[in-house]
């Protein structure tokens, strides 16, 4: 189509002016009116969570501080499972970070450089099997195994069935990564005569850091979000990550404690956001699903 | 580490691969070790307790009485078990109502109208709207069940105030519609970025010709935009169905109730499985869920096969 195409527009018999300026005033009310209400319904629940942890006696009602205090933050010392979950929540998301890259790493560069028999396959079989199998459809034998294997109650029982769920989709991620990287170095490393592993640890992985990274943080926040697992998987509070704690306190019959949960969730949340944010800006992040719960 | 991931071999300085050899640095047998650690921890946690739901969805496992020390293999008679139940009816209902709802309508819905509006527009109002969505999508779970327990309480909720104190109690009155609002909110960002990246490989020549042309938003929409990112919306779709099907975070706000009203099948598998420890039945259940994941994962599957 030319420019002509617009002569509609102009001609005798379209629409006045004054009507098409009525019809876009309309138009844009409606969109403002969307935009706000859009707003408004994401924003009204999460004030609460920005008021609340300030505030000497919050309610259930989001409104800015009646009283302003800092107190509630160092009065969660006083709760014996707040700090000690988030460190929890610390070990599982370094633990199963440091799992998952270190086994999905070479598996992706090993399936990116090598035309192993059957390797598309196996590259479906996993896509598929890690896109099926949630926690939540496999919760019964996974509970079973972890009871068999003598691991409930440890950090080391969620740890390998959190990683076995994500390590599927780290590997495509990486092996994507690791296929559109030139394979030149590699070549004159072995012509040298470096093995296998020496070219994956001095060559390989670094060039591929910023892909690690992504993975690192994607499992990271997988991790520290995940409840069903550890749900299911740990009895003793001690033990449990930040994710359960925080459902055990608003849960648990009696008077919800609201200067805890509120002081706590926020905290909670704030690694993630602040990880998410800064890892997307410099990378430009895509989630992808995984072992979600 | 499970004894069975130590029986694998640790990653290996196979020097016995001559430097001349192949075009790559790896041989086969490299490869294969490098790949080992990795499939053994998938099969072991990921790929064996998905065969072995099938296999104790056919056996009365307890975890405690006679059926614990000695599960018999009893056939179907857990589905047929499942069939009979009403409450299996009702939560498989409340599942496909909470998918629809929550799913398609909500995120998808809600997540391409914003993508849509968020095209071409740019500012501070957009940026900050953008913004929250995506915290929406990352706070935890277990923050964002209560940050929606709070928000929709009968009389302190903030939703009752901004509607002039209403006292309605949303939970009671609407569990269902509220945990579907509530993963709507959740779940958006996801759709939102994803049909955003797909509007953006959309050629602006197009939409320019077809504005010239005097086409109005809605049959530029309709006849060029939708045709042109069907792939891409079938996939998010498809995506978003398999982990709300999958989803168990309206136990945490309702756990299931008022009267079943959002025992969705997660809810209702766990309550069987790990709470009343009828683990064969629940396994059952399980079993009937893989099968709906097995089902939107092939065409999941299919559709990216035909897009690449």
């Amino acid at each position: 189509m030319g420019p002509d195409a617009a002569m509609p527009e102009t001609a005798p018999g379209a629409p006045s002016a004054a009507a098409i300026t009525a019809r876009r005033l309309v138009g844009r009310l409606a969109f403002y009116t969307f935009v706000v209400v859009v707003g408004a319904f994401f924003a009204l629940p999460m004030l609460w969570l920005a008021f609340a942890p300030f505030d000497a006696h919050p309610t259930l009602a989001a409104h800015p501080p009646t009283e302003f205090t800092l107190g509630n933050f160092p009065d969660l010392l006083k709760n014996p499972y707040a700090l000690p979950s988030l460190l929890n929540s610390l070990v599982l998301s370094l633990a199963t970070m440091a799992l998952v890259v270190a086994t999905a790493a070479p598996a992706a560069y090993a399936l990116s450089r090598v035309r192993i028999p059957g390797r598309d396959v196996l590259l479906y079989v996993l896509l598929l099997f890690s896109s099926v199998v949630s926690g939540t459809a496999a919760m019964v034998p996974i509970f079973l195994l972890v009871f068999e294997l003598g691991l409930i109650n440890t950090q080391a029982g969620v740890v390998l069935v959190l990683a076995g769920g994500l390590i599927p989709a780290g590997i495509f991620m990486l092996k994507d990564f690791v296929d559109s990287m030139p394979t030149s170095y590699e070549e004159s490393a072995r012509v040298f005569g470096a093995s296998p592993f020496q070219i994956l640890r001095d060559i390989v992985l670094p060039h591929a850091r910023p892909g690690l990274a992504v993975i690192g943080v994607w499992v990271f926040v997988n991790v520290w979000s995940n409840f069903l697992i550890p749900f299911i998987l740990t009895r003793d509070p001690g033990k449990m990550p930040a994710a359960v704690v925080i459902y055990n306190f608003y849960s648990e019959g009696g008077q919800a404690n609201l200067r805890l949960i509120s002081s706590f969730g926020l905290l909670y949340s704030i690694p993630v956001v602040v990880l998410y944010l800064v890892v997307n800006r410099r990378y430009g992040f895509r989630f992808y699903g995984g072992l979600k719960g | 580490m499970s004894p069975r991931e130590a029986e694998t071999p640790a990653p290996p300085l196979p020097a016995s691969a001559p430097p001349e050899a192949g075009a790559t640095a790896l041989r086969t047998r490299g490869a294969v070790a490098f790949i080992a650690p990795a499939l053994a921890l998938v099969a072991v946690f990921l790929i064996f307790p998905a065969l072995w739901t099938l296999y104790l969805g056919l056996t009365d496992y307890r975890l405690t009485g006679i059926q614990a020390a000695n599960p018999q293999f009893i056939g179907l008679d857990n589905y047929a078990a499942a069939l009979g139940d009403p409450r299996f009816g009702n939560s498989l209902w409340v599942t496909l109502v909470y998918v629809f709802g929550s799913a398609v309508i909500g995120q998808l819905g809600l997540g391409f109208t914003l993508a849509w509006i968020f095209r071409g527009w740019r500012g501070a109002s957009r940026t900050v709207l953008e913004i929250l969505v995506i915290v929406a999508w990352i706070i935890p779970s277990s923050v964002v069940a209560f940050l929606w327990i709070a928000f929709l309480d009968t009389h302190d909720g903030t939703l009752n105030a901004v509607l002039g104190n209403a006292d309605v109690p949303w939970l009671f009155s609407w569990p269902l519609l509220s945990i579907i609002v509530f993963n709507t909110w959740r779940g958006t960002a996801f759709s939102m970025l994803l049909c955003g990246g797909a509007l953006s490989t959309l050629p602006p020549s197009h939409l320019e010709t077809a504005r010239l042309a005097g086409a109005s938003s809605w049959q530029q929409l309709r006849d060029i935009v939708l045709p042109s990112i069907r792939g891409h919306l079938l996939t998010n779709l498809l995506l978003i169905s398999l982990w709300t099907f999958n989803d168990f975070s309206p136990y945490l706000i309702t756990a299931g109730g008022p009267n079943f009203g959002t025992e969705t099948l997660p809810i209702y598998i766990f309550r069987n499985a790990l709470t009343n420890f009828q683990l064969g039945y629940g396994a059952a259940i399980s079993a009937i869920l893989l099968v709906i994941n097995l089902v939107i994962a092939l065409v999941y599957l299919r559709v990216l096969r035909k897009r690449n």
